[in-house]
């Protein structure tokens, strides 16, 4: 109605976004209602209007899927040396431990055993508060170690991915983590060991181009945002828009590459019931 | 000589037309020294530039129009070439070129990228950039390789896997995880070269091996450096800075162990002697494949496994 147009869409920082604060309102990004935390907590982190999934980190998705308790975690503090000694606007150190200071996480992913309905489980749940949930050599390391548990317990593997890609700052090493865990994967294939890999939003570059696309069983979140390239360059390279839905995990599921999309409500019995049917 | 001249390539193509235009006049003046002397000091501008390159210049080379690329190694380094396309699934990728040939007289399964020298040419090539049936058809090559026993050897040249609407449709993710995990575990020797770009998954994709070799002047990291600088300094114009803070050069890959040796190119880089670049390329495959084919299959994949599960530093 107005004869003043803005210019630009009010754009608000990502920081700072990603923590959700107790007893207040939140706005959901995908219908524009507003929920209450304690009620969008107590509904698996979604929507209660419209279900769509909140970001949230890795403790959080532990506590949906684990059984109360049985998460035990393994190389919690396992940490990145910085291996080229890495600097852009600032130093790849002091990004580290800032971001540790900031959200109590080592690196972008927490591993180790738990239990969903009474079953052992092999787990990683990727955290994207940590660098954009990239991978370098501690992401890979974890997996491999993951990995290797599952084949150990001769237990299931469980990985949450939620990643931006490879880290830019171990650079080389950080391509190598993609070959590393594909090829610890082997090792559980030919050993008979379900992996089940579930893809929140978002799961693009290198992680998506490596363990999370290797699953018995791949599942993926309501409306995930799931790629190799990023939807931005993908506009640079082909010049116009991307279609509704592009990349999302409904259209994973239409062109194949997705067993599943299972709402966060009801991820943990999916998987139970999965983990049953491996092993009965 | 070389059509494209980079920036610090300038002050050797200089004197090199000097020479020309000398020649030209030769047959009236007696200026044979002169010429000498002037070729002579060519031969150290070019080891002085060439010894002192940074590593965005070492990343212009590997990017040079001049350079041989994997259509160019192949006759020069293989006989009996027979090209095999498409993934059995969609289409033939023109950016992965593949077939049996021989090396020194044993039959290999060799893949490559393949990049375009004109417009014309890259177009068709897509500049090099794979979309997932290039992957898919390269698997298909290595399993059918592993099948009757012949080794693998792939060429690495690509700027990245193409990052297209299609792409993703047809799973450019699903195809170069699928070409790690079946790489790991494929039962025949399989030697990797990078000769020319190595960027990120687009060149892991058929870079999975049991030797990795990078020729003298190429790169090979998880983002090209004017991506890097565009994501971390949020601007094109730090690509300098991004390709040294990504020590993404041969000598700095070995150093992190990430390959196993360096393939020394010609005075001047690949560009300047195709023959001889595939010369020395032939020498160090043969050698490589020669020391690879006397171990068991499953222990090759063993020490596969092994290789890039070392691959990486962490702090306990």
């Amino acid at each position: 109605m107005s004869w003043f147009k803005r210019e630009k869409k009010i754009t608000t920082p990502a920081e700072g976004k990603r923590e959700i604060p107790d007893g207040s309102w939140l706005k959901c990004e995908a219908c524009g209602e507003i929920v209450h935390v304690k009620q969008m907590q107590a509904a698996s982190y979604t929507c209660t209007h419209c279900g769509a999934s909140f970001r949230i980190g890795s403790s959080e998705y532990l506590s949906l899927l684990l059984d109360k308790g049985s998460f035990s975690e393994r190389d919690r503090k396992m940490r990145s040396t910085d291996p080229l000694r890495f600097v852009d606007t600032k130093r790849y150190a002091d990004r580290i431990k800032t971001t540790i200071e900031k959200t109590g996480l080592y690196d972008a992913v927490r591993t180790g055993m738990g239990k969903i309905d009474g079953r052992t489980v092999s787990i990683a749940v990727m955290d994207f508060a940590f660098i954009g949930g990239s991978m370098g050599s501690v992401v890979g390391e974890k997996i491999a170690r993951a990995i290797d548990r599952a084949l150990k317990h001769r237990c299931p593997l469980i990985i949450v991915s939620m990643s931006g890609g490879a880290r830019m700052m171990e650079g080389a090493y950080s391509l190598m983590q993609m070959a590393k865990t594909s090829a610890r994967l082997t090792l559980l294939h030919a050993a008979g060991i379900p992996y089940i890999s579930i893809m929140l939003d978002p799961t693009t570059g290198g992680v998506t181009a490596s363990y999370a696309m290797l699953g018995d069983i791949n599942i993926a979140e309501p409306r995930a945002l799931i790629g190799f390239a990023g939807p931005r360059v993908i506009r640079q390279t082909i010049g116009h828009d991307l279609p509704e839905g592009f990349q999302r995990a409904e259209f994973l599921l239409e062109k194949g590459f997705v067993d599943m999309v299972v709402p966060r409500r009801e991820m943990r019995k999916t998987v139970s019931q999965l983990l049953k049917l491996l092993a009965e | 000589m070389a059509k494209t001249v980079l920036d610090f390539e300038k002050p050797i193509a200089e004197l090199e037309k000097k020479i020309a235009e000398m020649r030209a006049v030769m047959q009236d003046l007696q200026i044979g020294d002169e010429i000498a002397a002037l070729e002579k000091r060519i031969e150290e501008l070019r080891r002085s530039v060439y010894a002192n390159l940074t590593r965005w210049q070492k990343v212009q080379i590997a990017r040079h129009p001049d350079r041989p690329y994997t259509l160019d190694y192949i006759p020069r380094v293989f006989t009996d070439f027979i090209e095999m396309h498409g993934d059995r699934h969609y289409a033939d990728d023109k950016a992965i070129v593949g077939g049996f040939a021989q090396l020194e007289g044993r039959t290999v399964m060799v893949i490559g990228h393949q990049k375009g020298r004109d417009t014309k040419s890259n177009l068709y090539r897509n500049f090099g950039m794979p979309n997932p049936e290039g992957y898919r058809k390269a698997l298909r090559l290595m399993e059918t390789a592993a099948k009757f026993h012949k080794p693998v050897i792939t060429l690495i040249d690509t700027p990245g896997a193409y990052p297209g609407l299609e792409a993703e449709e047809r799973g450019q993710a699903e195809a170069i995880a699928r070409n790690l995990f079946v790489m790991s575990q494929l039962p025949t020797p399989i030697i990797v070269a990078i000769i020319g770009e190595g960027a990120s998954g687009g060149a892991l994709g058929i870079g999975v091996g049991d030797r990795i070799l990078m020729m003298e002047y190429t790169w090979y990291s998880v983002i090209a450096p004017e991506s890097c600088s565009s994501i971390l300094w949020r601007s094109w114009d730090f690509k300098e800075q991004a390709a040294e803070a990504l020590r993404l050069t041969a000598p700095d890959l070995l150093e992190q162990g990430i390959i196993d040796r360096i393939i020394p190119e010609p005075p001047g880089g690949a560009h300047r002697d195709h023959d001889e670049a595939a010369r020395i390329l032939k020498s160090v495959l043969v050698e490589e494949l020669e020391a690879l084919v006397r171990i068991k299959p499953d222990q090759l994949v063993k020490q596969r496994i092994k290789k890039f599960a070392a691959m990486g530093t962490v702090e306990e």
